[in-house]
């Protein structure tokens, strides 16, 4: 696998990381480097085996479904960067008309 | 006399007894951590004086005869991963820089229970992404054995407070190895428990189908005692086991492994990737197991090479979810962003890209990055789903195995301690470190590093155990008995 550095700058926009021109041109040769190392499990037939998605034998626990006490607003408020008494304030959507 | 900031079980005596007051050894501890602090930086908040109200408070409870936690006055760090709500939470990121939690992780609610003496919290590699605490945002943490070289990560801090006997006991958290690695290069015991044994309430995620609490300390008595007080259904966590919690204590005076079948993974005691001194380690604990009564078995595994290219591809997917959350609105670090950006991207999305780009470190934009791009349409078949199959396959080389031994016995790192700087630049040899000690998450498995000895140059070197799902009682037997032959686990650096 080789990354161009555009290929490299829109995987940084999927993880919505805004790269420096820098981590652009040592990132692409460190990715296909670690991805040249884990492609060896191509060479394994997993025809037919289940993907294991986690250890526990356990499937579903049900809680039941009623109102509880939990974090107070100004509680959960508390850390955000900017906030009104209700509310997380955050930048608009849309980029402004002009 | 001297306060024995090195051994629980010894201070929860002498505690009890009469013979030390909390305020003591609280005091004991905050001088340690001035003495070794300047030199080892495990910490990344302590809480100072204010130590010394608790430990009085649990004096006069004493005095009363009121009824205190099994951790009554016994000083504990946590892994600066572990939420407290009296202490800053940083996962050692400036993107939680200065974040207060809303809540305490269950761990450290139940620490409290305890009556345990909360000292601060340690030093990490960001996010518990590495394996040697140099991926912190706030500085290195230093090996106390030899402090030009790493104490492993990325409980990299819980185990050098340890080593350091600034405090007897530490919790930290293990994805990967990030337990038993630093307790290995730290030459102290520290035990991965069964993934769902203990409350991941709290617990801040990087590989949710990974991760798991535990405990670091000199020996498995202090290992159990911790365990023992943590271990447990969480309803707060629906990934927490609902088993009955073992008597561990019993475990550990049982002491013995007579009988007991132990097998050796051949294939990796033989790896090129294992270096001479920590081998003859492995096989030095092989003729201690066997004198004590073991039986030793060779066990095949088909998969073992494929650990930890399995584990890179499942670690980074689920870090990439689960990092998602710091996106600069809800908590955590927001970057201002100008009027061009706002443009470009919009502002809200630009927001995050730019909150995240000067939040996280190198390395966690690079989990970030693999996870995204094995993740990404079009080829989470070839890596995501194709990890998944072989974790499968994995799991089943263990149940075979386990089919025939009680245990597994065999290296934790590939060397001792390397030096700080060594690997920073090239992530693939980092990666390499966990060779030996993902299988165990991979598979979901208890695993316990114990001290095995020292190389010529005088670091520490550790063996592993490893046992079936909720076999924590048996690491402490054979661990016990190890401990109970060998004094590996009672050197200690000069510091």
């Amino acid at each position: 696998m080789a990354f161009s550095d555009d290929d490299i700058r829109k995987l940084a926009r999927l993880a919505r990381l805004e790269l420096t021109e820098e981590e652009v041109q040592t990132l692409g040769p460190q990715l296909e480097r670690i991805l040249g190392f884990v492609e060896q499990l191509a060479e394994l037939d997993t025809e037919g085996v289940e993907p294991m998605t986690t250890a526990l034998d356990v499937t579903n626990r049900w809680a039941a479904d009623c109102v509880q006490p939990s974090l107070s607003r100004e509680a959960a408020l508390a850390n955000a960067p900017l906030a009104d008494d209700e509310c997380f304030l955050v930048p608009p959507v849309l980029p402004p008309t002009s | 006399m001297t306060i024995p900031l090195d051994s629980a079980v010894h201070l929860k005596r002498l505690l009890a007894a009469g013979d030390v007051s909390a305020v003591e050894v609280a005091r004991a501890a905050i001088d340690r951590m001035a003495v070794t602090e300047p030199t080892i930086a495990g910490f990344t908040h302590s809480v100072g004086e204010p130590l010394l109200q608790q430990a009085s408070s649990i004096d006069q409870r004493r005095a009363a005869g009121k009824s205190l936690g099994a951790l009554a006055g016994i000083p504990v760090a946590v892994k600066d991963v572990l939420c407290s709500a009296d202490m800053p939470t940083t996962c050692s990121s400036k993107m939680l820089r200065g974040f207060r939690p809303p809540y305490d992780a269950t761990v450290i609610s139940r620490l409290r229970a305890a009556d345990a003496l909360l000292v601060g919290k340690t030093n990490m590699d960001e996010f518990a992404m590495g394996a040697s605490t140099e991926n912190s945002a706030f500085g290195v943490t230093r090996n106390p054995w030899d402090t030009s070289r790493t104490p492993g990560g990325s409980s990299g801090g819980a185990a050098a407070v340890v080593a350091a006997s600034n405090v007897p006991l530490s919790l930290g958290s293990d994805t990967g190895g990030s337990i038993r690695q630093p307790a290995a290069f730290c030459g102290v015991t520290g035990l991965k428990p069964t993934y769902g044994r203990v409350s991941r309430f709290g617990l801040i995620a990087f590989a949710s189908s990974l991760d798991q609490v535990g405990p670091l300390g000199w020996d498995v008595a202090d290992n159990a005692l911790l365990l023992s007080q943590i271990a447990g259904l969480d309803a707060r966590d629906s990934t927490s086991l609902d088993a009955p919690v073992d008597d561990y204590m019993s475990a550990v005076a049982a002491a013995d492994v007579r009988g007991m079948r132990i097998g050796v993974i051949r294939d990796q005691l033989e790896s090129d990737g294992l270096d001479a001194e920590t081998r003859a380690a492995v096989q030095r604990a092989i003729g201690v197991f066997r004198d004590a009564g073991a039986v030793i078995v060779d066990v095949q595994f088909k998969h073992t090479k494929y650990w930890v290219p399995t584990y890179y591809i499942i670690a980074p997917c689920e870090a990439s979810s689960n990092l998602s959350r710091y996106d600069g609105a809800h908590y955590g670090h927001r970057s201002e962003i100008t009027a061009d950006e706002a443009k470009q991207m919009g502002p809200l999305v630009a927001t995050y890209c730019k909150s995240r780009e000067e939040g996280f470190g190198a390395e966690v934009k690079r989990r970030i990055m693999l996870g995204t791009y094995s993740l990404s349409e079009g080829y989470s078949a070839k890596y995501y789903s194709k990890a998944l199959r072989v974790r499968r396959l994995i799991r089943g080389d263990y149940d075979e195995a386990f089919g025939q031994v009680d245990l597994l016995l065999g290296p934790v790192t590939p060397t001792a301690a390397f030096a700080l700087g060594d690997k920073v630049d090239d992530p693939l040899q980092m990666y390499l470190c966990d060779l030996f000690t993902v299988g165990a998450n991979l598979a979901g498995l208890p695993a316990i590093s114990l001290p095995a000895g020292a190389t010529a140059a005088g670091l520490p070197l550790g063996v592993q155990l490893q046992a079936p799902p909720l076999r924590e009682a048996a690491l402490f037997r054979a661990g016990a008995a190890f401990q109970k032959a060998t004094d590996h686990h009672q050197q200690r650096p000069s510091l």
